[in-house]
């Protein structure tokens, strides 16, 4: 499943990425399953995506919880909590 | 029904001026402006940087007017939400809200507000003495938000 991720604001200085193409297997099919995926690149990805600081994803530019699946094909995003206003 | 998201100024009298001639049967127009300030969690701020999510930002504006909208019986809201270096003093973000009555105008404009705090995908970097740091999210912004799920 090929999936293209973002990352935002402190997320994004913190792994000095802001978007990549990455190919996942068809069982990491929630953001949950995705968050450990990333977390086991190690090293700052461990510490950003193993639940220790808030994070708020987003599968196609809509909020969405934990639990929500996506396919392949789909924009994944990462954020920490919004701060506008 | 209108969102913006710009580097450049905003001019919140003409905006409110548009709504309030839109239509002879408007009684009301309630406005929000938010500027950047100088201190911050006890840090003297100089300028902050404003991040946004192009796309969903957008999207995530227009659905928060459009509950306003299913909400309460209003005739117009305009936002515009700025982005990029800003310093003190200078504008962040403008709600306009027009309608019958003030209640239906007030309650939208607060309602906008408080889900743009939690919803929309912004977020600020403030330069202070101490140096560069990312604004954390505050509970009581969280806390406003869910008053509207049982007021009216």
């Amino acid at each position: 499943m090929n999936l293209r991720i973002l990352y935002f604001a402190r997320l994004r200085e913190a792994l000095g990425v802001a978007k990549e193409e990455i190919s996942v297997a068809d069982g990491v099919a929630d953001i949950q399953a995705l968050m450990a995926w990333l977390a086991a690149r190690g090293g700052v990805w461990q510490q950003e995506f193993a639940g220790c600081r808030p994070l708020r994803a987003a599968v196609n530019q809509e909020l969405v919880a934990n639990s929500a699946n996506f396919k392949t094909g789909d924009e994944i995003a990462f954020f920490p909590p919004v701060t506008g206003g | 029904m209108a969102v913006r998201i710009q580097h450049e100024d905003f001019d919140a009298g003409a905006e409110i001026a548009r709504l309030r001639l839109a239509r002879p049967d408007t009684g009301a127009v309630a406005a929000f402006v938010g500027q950047v300030r100088d201190i911050n969690d006890g840090a003297s701020v100089s300028g902050m940087t404003l991040e946004y999510y192009p796309g969903m930002t957008e999207k995530a504006l227009e659905a928060i007017v459009e509950q306003a909208r299913a909400r309460w019986d209003i005739y117009d809201a305009v936002v515009i939400h700025r982005i990029g270096e800003l310093k003190p003093l200078e504008q962040i973000v403008l709600v306009v809200v027009s309608g019958t009555h003030r209640g239906e105008a007030f309650a939208a404009c607060e309602f906008i507000m408080d889900y743009l705090k939690t919803e929309a995908p912004f977020w600020k970097k403030e330069t202070t003495t101490e140096g560069a740091r990312w604004v954390d999210a505050r509970s009581s912004d969280d806390q406003a938000k869910l008053r509207w799920n049982t007021e009216n």
